[in-house]
């Protein structure tokens, strides 16, 4: 089970949290013009990456924020977390 | 009844008290503090089990955890258990043990016919016999296998034990109480840091209990006790024994497995049987200790053949002996510590060891004690069925493939030992790769992955010296990291045997013509030849020779197997150890009970019961009820010998004539405020949001991104900023989450702030022509005409004097109204309108009658929104704005969205206007077409209109809105039901909706 550091609460067992994959998609502006690929990409098209990914959790049990997560996605390891205003590089 | 293999003084064992059993029927006694095994052994009893695959007679061959053979179905304090290892098990009084895998006894098994039949059976014979005819497979071949092979019964009795679940945190958890292990746990404490340190036997110590050693001028046995003590009046420790740490997770979590009662006669009821803990650690030592390993030699799976370091446990914890004409076979010095202890205890043994005549300490303490070594010798085969009668030895040529003598020597027993295996499990399962290491024949931790640092034995240190250095150094470097406090410990002085070299030996040769059986892996029978049948196969990678042989599989996961299985394959492929590689090793390291797995979640506290404020009373009024998530709805009313069907019938009935009134508290409700909520709802939902006014509610329909509908529901306009949203119960909390998301991620600049009132507000729906009258005695000061509150109206007022709000909303397609109070005065609400309703003739409904009145007005709910519908599909388009963005607008353009042939929502009838429609009936053109028949749609929802007093159905077509008026089949091979039906509207009551707004 992994052990996430909330930014807002500390750290938590992974049972307060739902997972909400990748955080580095970002969702066309609404009430903008999008072409029928970039939606498309937008909607289904997600990178598997093996390491390192930015992804998004929400802790439900806890403060009920959404938060983002570097993760190792083949070892758990977590490098940093961040609020979801906050850049992960 | 006098015990012919207990000794008189020797043991750790309380002789004052006798503990009587059964062993498959025969009445026996034993000690406290013996385990099965040491009581059978002390009764001279060996024959315990037969193989799996051979049924061969088995005996005991280990003393713990790394005991392949001796599993046994245990009785006791009530319940029945399959595989308990009979070397763990703790003797209770009245426990009853039998054998497994035995017909009709454990002495005469009819299976052993296999045992003369293995050159028919060699590896992978299940995979090559079995395969053709292709239906023999299940009713045949598998039944028959199942019943010939395997190991106990599972009980089918609930169990009725209570098992626990806990959560701990520590700065330190040290796994295993050995000298490293109490080493580390005693520096790490006295630098004031939070130690666990678990030990998985009844007894703290490890090998100080068994090894003739001595610490600080104590026995090791006397200083771990000192230790033992100290730490436990220490408030920063936590000692824990028959506690196995058998997982290691991600993130330095550890899950440990305590037996907490098994071995109490006696125990409250609150006393859990065994508990769960996860334990989140700072840093873990894992002292975990080694695991003696066999020589391989033909037939050596007798009973009566141990491990050495077993033998001695026997005698030294239990006072047993194992034999009295002993032949220790050895490539290395620890067996001589067996030997000499069986001459303690005037037993004279044989010493046959592998390596050329040479000299230790050990050796010459055993020369000058009298006792006959013989050098450059093994066992070649044991001889005996039942049990060991006598062995062929022999003398090896240099080159040890060879003999220069063969001779037999009468024994009752042969203890073994081919050195020894660190317990590598969990430093494997941390993530750290394993090494080889050449001077111990056997892997060792590598570079840590985690936070964990393996010591003593389990590192590959077999020296006491060394091991208690390690514990001292790293259980106080890696607490002072934690804790910034470092006393001084200074290390004991300490005197041990100094061991000789062991001889790279594993494997004893055969002389030629004979061929007896030589087994690597016992649990499994899988034999020297089977590993070479698997590679002549073509088998290389070891993870494949594993499962085509099935080396190192099963409850012992090859503990006494697995480096044998790896050297032999190294031979044959003239490769290195490390070369080959190791199999994974995966948690648990013992097997655990299901029971201690699922802990407190059974029954009743499987999940969360949520009841509504009105649940007393709808319990007192013969609600059968329903679960709807975590929620109980009451389904129905019962009415004297009512069934479902007649109840529901009657309540929808009422409402369609008169009025009813239903609980729907479990309604989603979300409170949203903020300046921004129209332009948030605008984009949430498909529909326009920006002018709706203050005290009005409007139907929403909400979407996911790839345009596939989420939820729908009602919001509705408190005031100026402050609006009410209703979602169903089964989305309640997802809608919240989403709506979570956009705000916080997508859309951070709208200042809008949602959150969950479902549990806040009571709900009661009142509907039916009649429910206006109703309300206005309910609201004697209020106007409630169908101009001061028109459908999807608002008004706050109060209800006999409590604040209430209500809605005019229809889920019944009835004129229908939502009362909501604040929970705490849900019940005299609903109280307060069967009281009130009476003279209208007001009845209560239930979920059951909710579904019929909706289904036949064609209203949609979760059987048809299921995750792959567009609004389209359920007719509801009309609600999809075609002038402004919302969520998963861009994807409703698809192509396939929009094909001429798209699915759509219908309504069906039975031709015979009686034949019930199961739900998830496919629609099919012909029903005696050949399989597989082609699909047209599916029936989503079914109920009996009451309003025209027939069967009606709900389904989701393809080609929906050109099939109206045709005829199909509804077929349910489920049910094994064909109906044929016809296609009308979906909207089959009322289509104009005239109702709701009367």
């Amino acid at each position: 089970m992994l052990y996430i550091k909330c930014p807002y609460c500390g750290l938590r067992a992974q049972k307060e949290f739902s997972y909400g994959g990748d955080a580095t998609v970002k969702r066309p502006n609404i009430n903008e013009e999008v072409s029928s690929e970039d939606w498309d990409n937008f909607v289904y098209m997600r990178k598997s990456p093996r390491g390192k990914h930015i992804e998004l959790w929400q802790h439900i049990a806890g403060c009920r924020q959404w938060i983002k997560v570097q993760r190792d996605t083949a070892t758990h390891e977590i490098f940093q977390t961040a609020k979801v205003t906050e850049e992960i590089r | 009844m006098s015990q012919p293999f207990r000794l008189n003084k020797e043991g750790l064992i309380n002789r004052n008290k006798k503990i009587s059993f059964t062993f498959n029927g025969k009445k026996l006694f034993g000690y406290e503090g013996d385990t099965i095994a040491s009581a059978l052994i002390a009764n001279g009893i060996h024959l315990v089990g037969r193989s799996f695959k051979y049924h061969r007679p088995r005996g005991f061959f280990g003393a713990g955890v790394e005991e392949p053979n001796a599993k046994l179905q245990v009785e006791f304090n009530g319940h029945s258990e399959p595989n308990v290892n009979a070397t763990e098990m703790e003797l209770v009084e009245g426990l009853s043990a039998t054998s497994q895998n035995c017909w009709p006894s454990v002495n005469f098994d009819v299976g052993a016919i296999n045992n003369f039949l293995k050159m028919f059976f060699p590896a992978g014979f299940y995979y090559k016999t079995f395969m053709w005819p292709k239906s023999f497979w299940y009713k045949i071949y598998e039944p028959f296998i199942r019943k010939a092979a395997g190991l106990g019964v599972a009980s089918i009795e609930k169990d009725k034990e209570r098992y626990e679940h806990k959560f701990e945190y520590c700065d330190l958890l040290v796994t295993g109480s050995g000298p490293s292990g109490l080493a580390s746990a005693y520096a790490a404490a006295k630098n004031g840091a939070k130690v666990i340190l678990a030990e998985d036997k009844p007894r703290f110590g490890g090998t100080l209990l068994t090894d003739d050693v001595s610490i600080d001028n104590l026995s090791g046995k006397d200083w771990a006790e000192k230790i033992i003590s100290e730490l436990k009046s220490m408030p920063n420790v936590t000692v824990k024994n028959r506690s196995q740490v058998f997982g290691y997770y991600d993130h330095n979590m550890l899950v440990m497995f305590e037996r907490v009662s098994d071995h109490l006669e006696k125990k409250s009821k609150f006393t859990p049987r065994q508990r769960l803990w996860y334990i989140r650690a700072k840093e873990t030592i894992l002292s975990t200790g080694s695991i003696e390993r066999p020589i391989v030699f033909g037939n050596n799976d007798t009973p009566g053949i141990f491990l050495s370091a077993a033998a001695k446990e026997y005698m030294k914890v239990y006072g047993v002996l194992v034999g009295k004409k002993p032949l220790i076979f050895t490539n290395n010095d620890s067996a001589y510590e067996t030997a000499l202890e069986f001459k303690k205890n005037n037993v004279e043994p044989i010493i046959l060891d592998t390596r050329e005549e040479h000299s230790s300490e050990l050796i010459d303490e055993a020369k000058s004690k009298g006792i006959d070594i013989r050098f450059s010798h093994g066992v070649i085969v044991a001889n005996g069925y039942k049990k060991v009668k006598s062995a062929k030895i022999g003398k090896l040529n240099k080159d040890k493939n060879s003999f220069e003598k063969i001779e037999t020597v009468d024994c009752d027993c042969i203890c073994v030992s081919g050195f020894w295996t660190p317990s590598v499990h969990l430093a494997s399962q941390s993530g750290n790769k394993l090494k080889y290491e050449e001077k111990i024949d056997a892997f060792i931790p590598d570079k840590k992955k985690q936070h964990e640092t393996s010591v003593g034995a389990a590192n590959g240190s077999f020296t006491l010296e060394e091991s208690l250095k390690h514990g001292f150094e790293n259980g106080s470097n890696l607490s002072a990291k934690i804790t910034e406090t470092k006393k001084e410990i200074s290390i004991p002085n300490v005197n041990e045997k100094k061991y000789g070299a062991h001889d790279k030996f594993w494997c004893m040769p055969l002389p030629k013509n004979e061929n007896p059986k030589r087994f690597v892996d016992f649990q499994n029978d899988v034999s020297v030849s089977d590993i070479e049948i698997a590679l002549r196969e073509g088998y290389r990678s070891i993870e494949h020779v594993k499962r085509y042989t099935t080396l190192g599989m099963a409850t012992d996961q090859g503990r006494t197997s697995n480096l044998n299985g790896l050297q032999l394959v190294s031979n044959i492929e003239n490769k290195i150890v490390p070369e080959v590689g190791h199999t994974t090793f995966r948690p648990p390291f013992t097997p655990i009970t299901i029971g201690t797995i699922v802990g407190r979640e059974v029954g009743m506290e499987y999940m969360p019961t949520r009841k509504t404020p009105m649940h007393e009373w709808h319990e007192k009024n013969n609600a059968v009820f329903v679960d709807a998530g975590a929620w109980k709805r009451p389904r129905y009313y019962k009415q004297g010998s009512e069934t479902l069907f007649e109840a529901s019938k009657r309540e929808a009935k009422n409402v369609r004539e008169n009025v009813g009134i239903c609980d729907v508290t479990t309604l989603g409700k979300i409170d949203i405020k903020g300046p921004d909520v129209a332009e948030f709802l605008n984009r949430v939902y498909t529909n326009a949001w920006m002018k709706l006014p203050v005290g009005k509610a409007r139907y929403g329909l909400m979407l996911r991104e790839d345009g596939i509908v989420m939820d729908d529901g009602t919001t509705t306009r408190i005031s100026e900023n402050h609006y009410h949203m209703t979602t169903t119960t089964a989305q309640a909390a997802n809608v919240l989450s989403h709506l979570e998301y956009y705000l916080q991620i997508v859309w951070p600049e709208l200042n809008v702030n949602v959150v969950s009132t479902t549990e806040q507000w009571a709900g009661a729906a009142i509907a039916g022509p009649k429910s206006r009258e109703m309300l206005s005695k309910l609201y004697p000061d209020l106007d409630v005409s169908n101009e001061a509150l028109p459908f999807m109206g608002y008004k706050e007022s109060e209800f006999f004097g409590v604040p209430s709000r209500i809605f005019r909303i229809s889920f019944s397609g009835e004129l229908a109204y939502e009362i909501n109070v604040k929970s705490d005065h849900g019940m005299f609400m609903w109280e307060k309108m069967m009281e009130v309703g009476k003279e209208f003739g007001n009845q209560p409904y239930g979920t059951e009658a909710l579904s019929t009145l909706r289904i036949e007005m064609g209203h949609v709910a979760g059987p048809e929104l299921d995750g792959r519908t567009i609004p389209s599909d359920v007719s509801l388009n009309g609600l999809v704005s075609k002038k402004k963005d919302f969520i998963g607008k861009n994807s409703l353009g698809r192509e396939a969205f929009n094909v001429e042939s798209r699915q759509k929502i219908v309504g069906l009838i039975p031709i015979d206007r009686k034949s019930s429609i199961p739900e998830g009936s496919h629609i099919v053109q012909d029903q005696n077409a050949k399989l597989p028949n082609p699909k047209l749609g599916h029936v989503s929802s079914s109920c009996w209109s009451v309003e025209n007093n027939n069967p009606f159905s709900l389904a989701i077509m393809k080609d929906g809105k050109n099939m109206i008026g045709k005829k199909f089949f509804a077929v349910s091979p489920l049910k094994n039901k064909s109906i044929e039906v016809e296609v009308i509207s979906s909207h089959y009551v009322d289509p104009e909706g005239k109702r709701v707004r009367s």
